[in-house]
């Protein structure tokens, strides 16, 4: 079972329709029962940083995802939920995010793109094999949309995609952690590969493949 | 590289389908959830669907067909058509919708852009607007489906709209719509350059070159077009390989990379 975690932020109902659609037993969930008993956790979310901080927060789920990434419990952050892995956002300056993962996220400038935000379908440049992109060819087209973007760790990242003169981190993986910036789930067939692919991972119970 | 979004847009009416589609291979012509799968594996970016439901009592049926076809087809999914309160949109995202397009409700009440945006996030909210020519030069914002004149200039609203938090424009030039001579590409040009975000370019498409000029010239970000993808005058398919051989980044799917 993937547990999707509810925190009251736009489109979260996207994700499970996907994992239906596969005939991936997954749940919209906010019981930290749930979460900690889920084989996988998938953190979703469209919307601005700090309303999605202050809503995990306030059902103390920030405290839980961090102690499941720790665990080694697969975990899967797309678009928001990727940024609030990080410890902090250009969005909401002062404000902690999870610092489950190290990187900056920075808000797109105009100066070296033309529109903001990035919305559309872009490239995923792989940068390293992984098991999340079994099936997918190198630029495989995602669908993105966001105004802030990640610059993580080199070492984390798995996929580069460019916007204008800006390079960022579209897809990072340490060890049990992924994150996509873009939305698999809105991003037809290799977006649905993408979360099969999530759910094989749980269901072979390995994360290695690194 | 970003890639320019060909959007197919679909008129619904008591939650179907309605005018002038004529696909062979399909068992309902009428049905949304067929449509939108047929538009995906030909290569669709996102798909609007346009409420053209009369009856207040029967707009609940735009919400069955977002739910329905979200469940199915997984590409973006704007709706638009008569929605005018905060309450609407949440409906219509909840069923799986990613966007919601305004239009008259905008001019009338600017403010549900602004509070759309604040509760959904401004990515959810595009701003419709239809525009027509004036006589002595620029265009003007026109509303209720075309029939009501708004004396709005249509340069300053877009870029209010823009300010008030709306994260794309959906530019229908009523001039160009229907003749399938293509699009208004001064009019595209003007706000492509006057805002920064994302334009839709609408009304005009006839052929692939239309499509072209409008991202070419008009620097569209996205081009909606209605009849030539309905009525078979080209598959979207073609229109994008018709734009990857000159030189516009699209996005081929993958069913019709071979």
């Amino acid at each position: 079972m993937i547990a999707i975690i509810d925190y009251d932020i736009g489109n979260l109902k996207s994700v499970h329709k996907a994992f239906s659609f596969l005939g991936v037993p997954a749940k919209l969930t906010s019981s930290h029962q749930e979460i900690s008993a889920a084989g996988g956790v998938v953190l979703p979310g469209v919307g601005a940083f700090g309303e999605g901080i202050k809503n995990l927060q306030r059902k103390n789920l920030d405290y839980l995802i961090k102690k499941i990434a720790a665990r080694g419990v697969p975990l899967l952050g797309i678009c928001l939920g990727m940024q609030l892995l990080f410890e902090e956002s250009a969005e909401t300056p002062g404000t902690a995010g999870l610092g489950i993962l190290q990187g900056e996220v920075k808000k797109f400038s105009l100066s070296e793109v033309t529109k903001i935000p990035h919305m559309g379908w872009n490239q995923v440049c792989m940068q390293k094999k992984d098991p999340l992109f079994c099936g997918l060819s190198d630029r495989s087209n995602f669908y993105f949309v966001h105004s802030y973007y990640v610059q993580a760790d080199e070492k984390d990242v798995i996929g580069k995609t460019r916007y204008g003169i800006r390079t960022f981190s579209s897809v990072i993986r340490s060890n049990n952690i992924w994150g996509f910036q873009c939305h698999p789930e809105k991003s037809s067939i290799f977006g649905l590969q993408v979360l099969k692919n999530f759910s094989e991972v749980i269901e072979n119970g390995s994360n290695s493949g690194r | 590289m970003l890639t320019k979004r060909i959007i197919p847009c679909l008129d619904v009416k008591d939650g179907r389908v309605v005018k002038g589609i004529n696909f062979e291979n399909l068992k309902d012509e009428g049905d949304p959830v067929d449509l939108a799968r047929y538009y995906d594996r030909e290569g669709a970016d996102e798909l609007v669907f346009l409420d053209i439901t009369a009856t207040h009592e029967k707009r609940k049926t735009i919400v069955d067909l977002v739910e329905k076809t979200a469940s199915q087809v997984f590409i973006p999914i704007t709706v638009g058509g008569g929605i005018s309160t905060v309450e609407d949109m949440k409906l219509i995202l909840r069923a799986g919708a990613d966007k919601i397009s305004i239009n008259s409700a905008a001019v009338r009440n600017p403010e549900l852009i602004t509070r759309g945006a604040e509760k959904f996030g401004s990515q959810c909210i595009v701003a419709a607007i239809d525009a027509k020519r004036r006589d002595s030069g620029g265009w003007e914002v026109f509303i209720s489906g075309g029939r009501k004149g708004t004396q709005k200039s249509v340069i300053d609203w877009a870029a209010r709209v823009q300010e008030l938090g709306a994260g794309e424009i959906l530019l229908t030039s009523m001039d160009t719509d229907g003749t399938r001579d293509g699009y208004d590409i001064e009019l595209l040009a003007k706000i492509s350059e006057t805002v920064s975000i994302p334009v839709i370019a609408s009304g005009g498409a006839g052929r692939p070159e239309h499509l072209w000029k409008a991202i070419a010239e008009g620097k569209a970000d996205a081009v909606l077009a209605a009849s030539i993808f309905h009525e078979r005058d080209y598959s979207i398919n073609e229109v994008k390989k018709y734009l990857a051989e000159h030189d516009i980044p699209v996005r081929i799917a993958e069913d019709n990379q071979k």
